[in-house]
């Protein structure tokens, strides 16, 4: 394919592939340079905007359960959602290095597209350009999302109260086990799926359920371990989790024993873990198991006063283990 | 002067002088040379004056004739004016203002006399479990702050009676003033009789037994059954325990024993001394130590432990039994369930050893200081720890030059404090491993207390590279300025300080893992220390460690990691499979996924366990190279079996040979053999190159007595002195000391 100016036959094609999966046009409209959002109907639902923007970089580009462009969709309608919001519309701008398979820019597209019907968000405009061979990785997504929060909600890290539960809706490590085995270094077939999902459909249940929720967070880069020490530190509590509660699948513990790896450190897609009032709790979590991304929740732990910004996991062995947010990779310790 | 001219001395005596009997001993030498004065503890040591015609006399007796468990560092003395109305000697109230600078003394065995009352049918304290005098019992584990008095101790609450009282105030008595004296009538009580003990331990059960520096958990080390109950409820894997036995006549069943173990097995500390094993020893349960070839032997250091070996002789009267051997065995292993730190209050230990002990022996002398026993071992000559608490704690190290006060916070397993104060550095007991909360929990208060106790204000805290060390953590919180130490940098230098090094030296750090300064996997590494500052001239070839601090606990990895380094990948799954997951290990090695390249020396230790197959999927780090040090009799060397080039020492020729021996024993012995002749090789151009004449040894594996003596003695013969690790441990146990030496030099 031809490299350069406005022209060249792969920018056309690139247009083409995206514009018709985004249909960031609706029917009979001419194209702007600019979505435009219709603020009765977005005030009809809540009374707070919420807004947000991620960059999507992932190697590689397609895994077991996913791919950057579901990703990309997953990652911004998830960030509006823990937030309570409902999400509404997208935007989504490409970087493509210049050389990308096109059939691999098809799927991803498509990808883009059924990811946003299922999470019943539409991409509203969107960008692409193609650069230089080496100028990026294959393919770069960011994606922005606006969503609308609830009136009445109001969901913060800094929210949690002592004697609070925690749950998550999901097994830990899913997506972080699925793209390490999907490099090609390991040359292992995928242990488990990742979990990459729309949960503004989840949360909307748990919602419903426990109005009364403090907080939410998607356990993505950092897994379950940052998200917990971020809430312990911001809501001066300490955090007490048990071992034996947190659920994860066989396969992704078998796959943290041949590597070494800690799941409580992975990164998740679809893993949310909120806070609720005690009073709440049952419900909360009859609503996440009554989802289909939620079939194996859990009550994980509490909020304790004792030990503000201390994460504490009791071990079967009858031990504690603390928990603790990491400078950078995992190092070894053991001396 | 002559003998006759009445004068009058001020004498300041500094060291180890509080609770071991100094006053008494000043009161009874004023007592022999007629002098008046007074006599008072405070918080720099001992202060008297002395007034008559034979001061010279009292002042060189003052040291000559010491107590037994003082330890004298200073006597300065200034003549002062006579006061001609003086009448008597006094020992004055102690004084508690003023700075505090004296020492603690640790706790001590039962000494002779009070063992002899113990077992004397007419003493008024004939089997009192709490008996002790200015000789002996209960130090450290006791003191709350200084200056070291009865109200300041666990024994406030007991308050003498009219007898211990008397004792307690004559001048001539072993227990004057001796502040944790106790009798039947108004000492701490025991919630069992030794013979409800030794009943309990004889039927199998397991007994929970509260000692000086924390609660232990006891039972008959014959009783097969009874050994591995405690090995499954304490979740111990294969982690040996210590045995302990009634006196050295009865260790010497079991194991063998040089003079310089016997005096350190007999010494007033009674650390557990590690020992060869003998081969025609009586039977032990197979649980004790599981295939090693020694035994952590320790002695009685209690009255209750000796009570119960009193018991099991037959309550004999008088002490001739306790030089014969007697049958009676013991596993003695700390009260720590799940990696937790020692249980010392009764209460916690009711609650935290439910289900592990059957029975649990307490008594309400409180414990104020949490101390594991000492683990010491004979080495090269001299003694060396292996873990550094009971008995040996408080006790300074004496360092080259005063330095500002500085305490550094080690490093993140076997985890110990340091805090240095003029010339002297107080290494703290043996802390543990710090993912565990209430082990940090203890740091903080051992951090809290020694610099209580020792009255120091640090102007710095010193600390691992490393930063997800706990301790690295708590460093950062301390709001002091912070000095980071390279983890090898800190194993030379802890040996550097001990020995007193001020010059220029090698040092070879031989351990499992630091952080390197170029942020990578140390840990076999040639440093150029120059005071505070060190350089890298070399290090061990580095092989792959997949699965990060897996492969600590599974040398197969390792051995996989080496066969990919000699080219020979394709065999791992055939030679490696029955450990694990062979074909996924050699696909991270090859893939570099989770397999950070280390120097490290433990990890080449590693790969010939996996090799041999000795332990290649072990309970604990360490257990396999123990385990194949055990194999070892005679050190063997395959010549040439290394290559030495731009200051890297590649042992994988060494490796592939142990492909190709007959069995373990010989492998051992070969990896041993030339591992040890490989280090000199490699480091002796380099000291001859630069004229040094010293190399410090320290880190992890030099915990390995075979490869110490090896180094040891193979730079003797090359006419270099080599420092061995002897008042620290070699371990990360011994990292604070090196932290607290080179931050100090910094600042
Ligand atoms: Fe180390
Ligand atoms: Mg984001
Ligand atoms: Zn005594
Ligand atoms: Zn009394």
């Amino acid at each position: 394919l031809a490299h350069g100016g406005g022209g060249s036959a792969m920018r056309d094609l690139v247009e083409d592939v995206f514009v018709s999966a985004f249909a960031v046009h609706e029917e009979g409209q001419p194209l702007e340079d600019q979505a435009r959002l219709s603020l009765a109907e977005l005030m009809a639902r809540g009374d707070r905007l919420a807004f947000t923007t991620d960059s999507f970089v992932v190697d590689p580009l397609e895994f077991a359960g996913g791919d950057i462009g579901k990703l990309a969709v997953c990652g911004t309608v998830n960030d509006l959602a823990v937030g309570g919001a409902v999400p509404v519309a997208l935007s989504c701008a490409v970087v493509i290095e210049e050389g990308m398979a096109v059939a691999t820019l098809r799927r991803i597209a498509a990808s883009i597209a059924r990811t946003a019907r299922e999470a019943g968000v539409r991409v509203v405009t969107g960008d692409t350009k193609v650069v230089a061979r080496g100028a990026c990785d294959k393919l770069f997504i960011t994606t922005s999302g606006v969503g609308v929060i609830r009136t009445g909600l109001d969901l913060g890290i800094a929210r949690a109260r002592p004697g609070d539960v925690v749950l998550i809706n999901g097994p830990l490590g899913d997506h972080g086990a699925a793209i390490m085995a999907a490099r090609g270094e390991l040359a292992v077939s995928a242990p488990v799926a990742s979990d990459c999902a729309p949960l503004n459909g989840l949360i909307g249940a748990l919602l419903d359920a426990a109005p009364g929720t403090r907080l939410i967070r998607d356990a993505t880069r950092g897994g379950l371990a940052a998200v917990l020490n971020e809430m312990a530190e911001a809501s001066n509590i300490g955090v007490r989790v048990a071992e034996s509660a947190i659920p994860i699948r066989p396969e992704v513990r078998g796959f943290c024993d041949l590597l070494g790896l800690d799941p409580l450190y992975l990164g998740n897609e679809g893993v949310a873990v909120a806070v609720v009032p005690p009073e709440q709790a049952d419900a909360a979590l009859a609503a996440l198991r009554a989802h289909p991304l939620g079939v194996l929740a859990a009550a994980i732990g509490t909020a304790t006063a004792e030990r503000p910004g201390r994460v504490v996991m009791d071990t079967p062995f009858g031990g504690t283990r603390i928990v603790d947010m990491l400078v950078g990779d995992p190092l070894p310790r053991i001396c | 002067m002559t003998a006759g001219t009445v004068e009058r001395w001020r004498v300041r005596v500094r060291g180890r002088v509080q609770g071991v009997g100094f006053r008494p001993h000043v009161h009874a030498l004023a007592g022999r040379f007629g002098l008046t004065g007074w006599v008072l503890n405070d918080g720099e040591g001992v202060l008297l004056e002395g007034q008559g015609a034979a001061t010279a006399a009292f002042r060189a007796a003052l040291s000559a004739d010491a107590p037994p468990l003082a330890r004298i560092d200073a006597v300065e003395a200034t003549r002062c004016p006579v006061q001609p109305d003086e009448r008597g000697f006094a020992i004055r109230h102690s004084r508690s203002d003023g700075p505090v600078a004296t020492g603690v003394a640790p706790d001590a065995a039962v000494c002779p006399a009070c063992l002899s009352e113990l077992f004397d049918p007419a003493d008024r304290r004939y089997r009192y479990p709490f008996l002790n005098c200015t000789h002996c019992g209960p130090r450290y584990t006791i003191t709350r702050r200084l200056p070291y008095d009865r109200p300041q101790t666990a024994m406030a609450g007991f308050p003498l009676c009219r007898a211990c009282a008397a004792e307690y105030a004559d001048p001539a008595d072993r227990r004057f003033h001796a502040q944790p004296t106790a009798c039947p009538d108004c000492g701490p009580r025991l919630s069992h009789p030794p013979e409800a003990i030794l009943a309990d331990l004889k039927a199998g059960r397991i007994v929970a037994v509260k000692g000086l520096g924390g609660f232990h958990l006891a039972c008959d080390a014959a009783d097969t059954q009874a050994v591995e109950r405690l090995r499954r409820v304490k979740q111990r894997n294969g982690k040996p325990f210590a045995l302990m036995v009634a006196n050295a006549a009865s260790a010497e069943r079991f194991v063998h024993l040089g003079d310089g173990e016997r005096a350190l097995l007999e010494g007033t500390a009674r650390p557990i001394v590690l020992l060869r094993r003998r081969d025609d020893a009586p039977f032990l349960a197979p649980g004790v130590a599981p295939g090693l070839a020694w035994l952590g032997v320790l002695l009685p250091y209690t009255p209750i432990h000796h009570l119960i070996f009193h018991e099991a002789a037959g309550r004999p009267a008088g002490t001739a039994w306790m030089e014969e051997p007697q049958p009676l065995a013991l596993v003695m292993t700390s009260a720590n369930p799940g990696g937790e730190p020692l249980a010392i209050g009764n209460a916690e230990a009711r609650e935290r050893l439910a289900g592990i002990a059957d029975t649990i022996v307490d008594h309400d002398r409180p414990i104020v200081v949490r101390a594991d026993d000492s683990v010491v071992r004979w080495l090269a000559g001299a003694p060396a720890f292996l873990r550094r608490g009971r008995g040996h704690v408080p006790e300074p190290i004496k360092l080259s030059r005063p330095v500002p006060p500085v305490l550094a916070v080690g490093g993140h397993l076997k985890a110990t404090i340091c805090v240095t104060r003029g010339d002297e550095a107080f290494l703290s007991q043996h802390i543990g491993d710090l993912d565990n909360l209430a082990t940090l929990d203890f740091l903080e208060e051992t951090v809290a207390h020694l610099l209580h106790v020792l009255g120091v204000e640090p102007v710095a805290v010193a600390h691992d590279r490393h930063p997800d060390f706990q301790s690295t953590r708590f460093a950062e919180r301390m709001g002091l300025p912070t000095v980071a130490v390279q983890h090898h940098h800190a194993h030379v230098a802890a040996v550097l300080a001990e020995h007193g090094v001020g010059e220029s030296a090698l040092g070879l750090a031989l351990d499992g893992f630091g952080l390197g300064m170029d942020g990578e996997s140390w840990g076999g590494e040639m440093l150029l220390v120059e005071g505070g500052r060190a350089e890298r001239l070399g290090h061990l070839a580095r092989l792959a460690q997949p699965g990060g601090d897996l492969a600590a606990r599974q040398p197969w990895r390792m051995a996989a990691a080496a066969l990919v380094r000699m080219g020979r990948g394709d065999e791992i799954v055939s030679r490696l499979a029955s450990h694990g997951p062979a074909e996924g290990v050699r696909r991270m090695i090859e893939g570099g996924v989770n397999a950070p390249p280390t120097s490290s020396c433990g990890r080449w230790f590693d790969a010939a366990c996996g090799i041999l197959g000795v332990r290649p999927v072990a309970g604990f780090e360490g257990e396999a190279p123990i385990l194949l040090e055990s194999l070892v009799r005679r050190p063997r060397l395959a010549p040439g079996a290394w290559r030495v080039a731009d200051g890297v020492l590649d042992l994988t020729p060494l490796l592939e040979r142990l492909l190709t021996v007959a069995d373990a024993v010989e492998g051992a012995e070969l990896f041993h053999g030339t591992l040890t002749a490989a280090l000199i090789d490699w480091a002796l151009p380099v000291l001859r190159g630069r004229g040094l004449r010293l190399i410090a040894l320290s880190g992890g594996c030099l915990m390995n007595g075979v490869l110490a003596q090896g180094l040891a003695e193979g730079f003797a013969a090359a006419g270099i002195a080599a420092l061995l690790p002897r008042k620290a441990p070699a371990n990360d146990g011994g990292l604070s000391l090196g932290q607290a030496w080179v931050a100090s030099l910094g600042l």
